[in-house]
């Protein structure tokens, strides 16, 4: 069965207090989809809405064409996997994945073969007769997992549903969610706050702040031209130069540094941000750029190591990535020779809310 | 650690109270054992209290009545309070503040005040009983015996309940309820599958605690039973009928009650184990506004319920300014009733005071010992200091009574008569419930928070003193008023203890409405309950949620 999901002009308050303002989107069919912001955002609450468990103050929301607005929790057929999994205490892991198709009135039969197949594909089927008490937090997972998909739902939501486990289990769990999703073939939209996790887990991320959507992209696009400083900041990291365009020579400048920017959408000369990734610098220790900067510290990390590097023009710090190498060490203190990767800077106007490069 | 250095002030504290227990409840137990199994006369070894007791129809229908009612008033209490809470916690209600207050009032006195003020308005002669003969024509059933009973003691008790559910919801996930109507579940059908099979541990410690109480009440079939006769009101006139009062035969009954309610106890314990499971919610219930005629169900049942259990003690302060006239009331009214009381209470204001207050401090005092040794100092003696610390718990208060007036009645100590036999009853009844909470508080106060001061060079009274006691306080002190409230409306082993020197104010008014001075009898309540409402005011100070766990 195909679904998607389309919202269009959603709002959400609480009493007086509006959380979501006016949301749309348009989740496409067996599409991992995730909702990416910081706490407080409004990701919940958005999943909620599409839930059913919190009223919808305006805007329409659809299953395919069929709008969902007044339709009750029970009838939506959604599966959903909750923070803390939700996993019924008293009922052992068969009896909990068998919940919700014994409200559906299936026979024995059936429910035993539904359950099986799920309690098997989660690999959970050896714990089938154990309470939740005796689970692990990744097992309980699984659990959950199971439970939500065993009713055949349309859409799949998870909230937050690796935050309780720790760091190695998530790299474990969010490959067995994405490996499940792609082969049941699930519209499903996945909340988090972990950028990191969004962007391995996701086909297309929605990143959220207060209550608006930012930008709407696959991993890939949203973190090599992100719409807005938002955006650029809060995926990976990044380092802001305040700069200048120049409309006829077609050149960004700041410092003794130019570089040539075409098809910008603007006209004329403005002051412009530039955010430049810090694996986008490449350093030096021969005279061979104009920018020059001095280095204040140095972080070791193993695979890379992490430098501050002051800049001379305007002393600013910049964070540069480096893969780690043997040779060519270089020493706090020691005067450096920086160029960038031009074409992957990114050019916001100099309030931050316009990416420059962009079309849209 | 070597066992020298285990061998420290801990030791001998636990020793001691080990001693005082011994001196005053394991002896005195035994005795009471001794008495039911020795023939008065002969001396010789005899089962025949025993005998006669299963034996006499008479007698032993009382304990069948006592426990079809006390059975009738758990189930009832449940199936009241616990829909209560439930709404209580997952709905807005209008005035749910004022509605709980109400509830932890109707609860606070002692249950034969109510049954008075239930026989005020429902009696033969009762107003309301009144009004709709005369009005509508319609003969009110009977309130007398068990229907009585089981609608005071209901009416009473089903807070417990209620304060026990409602802390039990409050650790149940809110994701749990939404999982649940997520799959298709929601609505009565979710209240039955997940619900109460989550709170079953708190139903069953809440149904003992309600079944407990009602078993031991004594002055509500004493007032309302009239023909019912139940074993608490049995035991009391067994022992203290003036003519062939038989404490051999007094003692055999007693036996026969703390047997009954050690299996019921053991019983509950057995299934709570199996039944139980940690919770722990990060999503709360959230309580939310109904709509249409849910709305109108909610209301309608929350404030009927709490309307009628409130009702005997608003009748009862409106009838303490009525005029009265010889043992009837008048119309007019007028502060009649409570010079009269002032003239009649004498010493019993001050005893209502007093005892509670001494018991009050050797309680705390002991309480906080036991629970640190339970908590902190696990190990072979402090678990037998702990159990038997927990007899109390299953004993009724009439048997309690007995107990303590069979042992100290003679040489070497005799207590009989004395206030501080009164103290000891009530410091033994109220020592399980205590020692308890504050076990719990104690549990929450990690371990390394002393192990830091330990540390940093504090001896470990000195830590006890500084640091343990101090995190305590705030609990202990709403616990400690807790108790206070319970103490001064107990009825049951002072009822066997007191003489004239130590009356206490509940003490007459139970012998003020015997003798049919209503009047006078509402004054007293009136003032009791004032004595509780300020209580309970002190109580909100200290505890920092409000909660209240008996
Ligand atoms: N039931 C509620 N009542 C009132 N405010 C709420 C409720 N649920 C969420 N909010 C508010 O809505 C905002 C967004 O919350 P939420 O959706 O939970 O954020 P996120 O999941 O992105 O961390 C927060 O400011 C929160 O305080
Ligand atoms: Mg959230």
């Amino acid at each position: 069965m195909s679904v998607n999901i389309i919202i269009k002009n959603a709002v959400k308050k609480f009493g007086d207090n509006t959380v979501i303002s006016d949301i749309s989107l348009d989740i496409k069919d067996k599409e991992l989809f995730t909702l990416l912001g910081p706490s407080g955002c409004g990701k919940t609450t958005l999943l909620r809405m599409i839930a059913g468990f919190n009223t919808i103050e305006g805007g329409e929301f659809f299953f395919n064409d069929k709008k969902i607005n007044d339709m009750k929790v029970s009838t939506r057929n959604i599966g959903m996997v909750f923070q803390n999994y939700a996993i019924f205490p008293h009922y052992s892991v068969r009896q909990n994945v068998e919940f919700g198709l014994r409200n559906r009135k299936y026979s024995k039969a059936a429910i035993k073969k539904e359950a099986d197949k799920f309690l098997k594909l989660m690999q959970i089927y050896e714990l089938r007769d154990r309470k939740p008490e005796q689970l692990s937090g990744g097992q309980q997972q699984r659990v959950a997992l199971a439970r939500a998909l065993v009713i055949k739902p349309d859409v799949l939501l998870m909230d937050e549903p690796l935050s309780n486990l720790d760091a190695k289990l998530r790299l474990e769990m969010r490959q067995v969610i994405r490996d499940i999703q792609k082969e049941v073939g699930i519209t499903t939209v996945y909340v988090t706050h972990d950028q990191e996790e969004a962007m391995a887990i996701s086909d297309r991320i929605a990143v959220m702040s207060n209550g608006e959507i930012q930008h709407v992209g696959a991993p890939q696009e949203i973190y090599h031209r992100p719409r807005n400083k938002f955006v650029a900041t809060f995926i990976g990291r990044t380092n802001f130069i305040n700069a200048s365009y120049h409309s006829n020579e077609k050149l960004i400048k700041f410092g003794d540094f130019s570089f040539s920017a075409e098809n910008l959408s603007v006209q004329e000369d403005c002051p412009v941000l530039l955010s430049v990734r810090p694996e986008d610098f490449i350093m030096h220790k021969e005279e061979n750029s104009p920018l020059k900067g001095i280095v204040k510290d140095s972080f070791f990390l193993g695979l890379n190591t992490h430098q501050l590097v002051e800049l001379n023009h305007n002393q600013q710090l910049v964070e540069i990535i480096r893969e780690s190498s043997l040779e060519n060490l270089l020493n706090v203190g020691e005067e450096v020779y920086l160029s960038i990767k031009n074409h992957k800077i990114n050019i916001f106007s100099d309030d931050g809310t316009r990416n420059l490069i962009r079309k849209d | 650690m070597n066992r020298k250095a285990r061998f420290d002030l801990w030791t001998l504290l636990t020793l001691g109270l080990l001693i005082l227990y011994g001196i005053f409840l394991i002896l005195p137990m035994m005795n009471l054992l001794t008495k039911a199994v020795v023939d008065k006369e002969t001396g010789q070894f005899t089962l025949n209290y025993f005998v006669k007791f299963f034996n006499t129809p008479y007698y032993f229908n009382t304990l069948l009545n006592s426990f079809k009612v006390t059975t009738a008033v758990t189930i009832l209490t449940l199936i009241v309070a616990t829909p209560l809470a439930y709404i209580f916690s997952r709905y807005e209600i209008r005035g749910k503040k004022f509605l709980q207050v109400l509830i932890i009032l109707s609860s606070m006195s002692a249950p034969f005040i109510g049954a008075y003020s239930w026989i005020l308005l429902l009696g033969r002669s009762g107003l309301i009983t009144q009004i709709f003969k005369n009005t509508l024509g319609i003969t009110i059933p009977n309130i007398y015996g068990f229907a009585g009973i089981l609608l005071v003691l209901t009416l009473q008790l089903y807070p417990l309940i209620f304060l026990y559910v409602s802390g039990a919801l409050k650790n149940v996930d809110n994701s749990l309820l939404e999982a649940s109507e997520n799959l298709g579940c929601s609505g009565v059908n979710r209240f039955f599958k997940i619900i109460i099979p989550l709170i079953t541990p708190t139903l069953l410690a809440g149904g003992l605690l309600v079944f407990m109480r009602a078993l031991a009440d004594f002055g509500t079939p004493m007032l309302i039973g009239e023909g019912y006769r139940t074993f608490p009101v049995t035991i009391f006139n067994e022992f203290i009928s003036e003519i062939g009062g038989d404490d051999g035969f007094a003692a055999a009954i007693s036996i026969v009650a703390i047997i009954i309610t050690m299996i019921i106890f053991l019983v509950q314990r057995y299934i709570s184990v199996r039944k139980s499971f940690t919770m722990n919610a990060i999503n709360k219930i959230r309580p939310k506004e109904a709509s249409g005629i849910k709305r109108i169900l909610i209301h309608a049942y929350s404030y009927l319920l709490v309307g009628i259990s409130i009702m005997p003690q608003v009748y009862i302060f409106y009838t303490s300014f009525k005029n009265v006239h010889g043992t009837t009331f008048a119309p007019g009214y007028s502060f009649q009733s409570y010079t009269a009381a002032f003239d009649k209470v004498g010493r019993a204001i001050t005893n209502t005071m007093l005892i509670p207050a001494i018991s009050l401090v050797i309680i705390v005092f002991l309480a906080v010992l036991l629970a640190y040794i339970s908590v902190r100092r696990p190990g072979p003696v402090s678990s037998i200091l702990d159990s038997i610390s927990m007899i109390p718990y299953i004993i009724p208060g009439s048997v309690i009574g007995i107990t303590l007036l069979i042992a100290f009645n003679k040489p070497p100590m005799i207590l009989s008569g004395t206030m501080i036999i009164m103290v000891i009853g009530l410091v033994i009844r109220r020592m399980p419930y205590t020692i308890r909470s504050t076990a719990a508080i104690l549990q929450q106060i990690p371990m390394n928070i002393e192990e830091a001061a330990l540390s940093l060079g504090s001896s470990k009274i000195n830590t006890f003193y500084k640091i343990t006691m101090p995190m305590m306080a705030a609990g202990i002190i709403s616990g400690a008023i807790l108790s206070w409230i319970t103490m001064i409306s107990e009825l049951s082993t002072a009822i066997l203890l007191y003489t004239a020197r130590t009356r206490t104010l509940t003490i007459e008014i139970y012998t003020q409405i015997i003798r049919g001075n209503y009047g006078i009898a509402a004054a007293l309540s009136t003032m009791l309950a004032v004595l509780t409402i300020i209580s309970l005011l002190i109580f909100n100070k200290f505890s920092q949620d409000g909660d209240l766990s008996m």
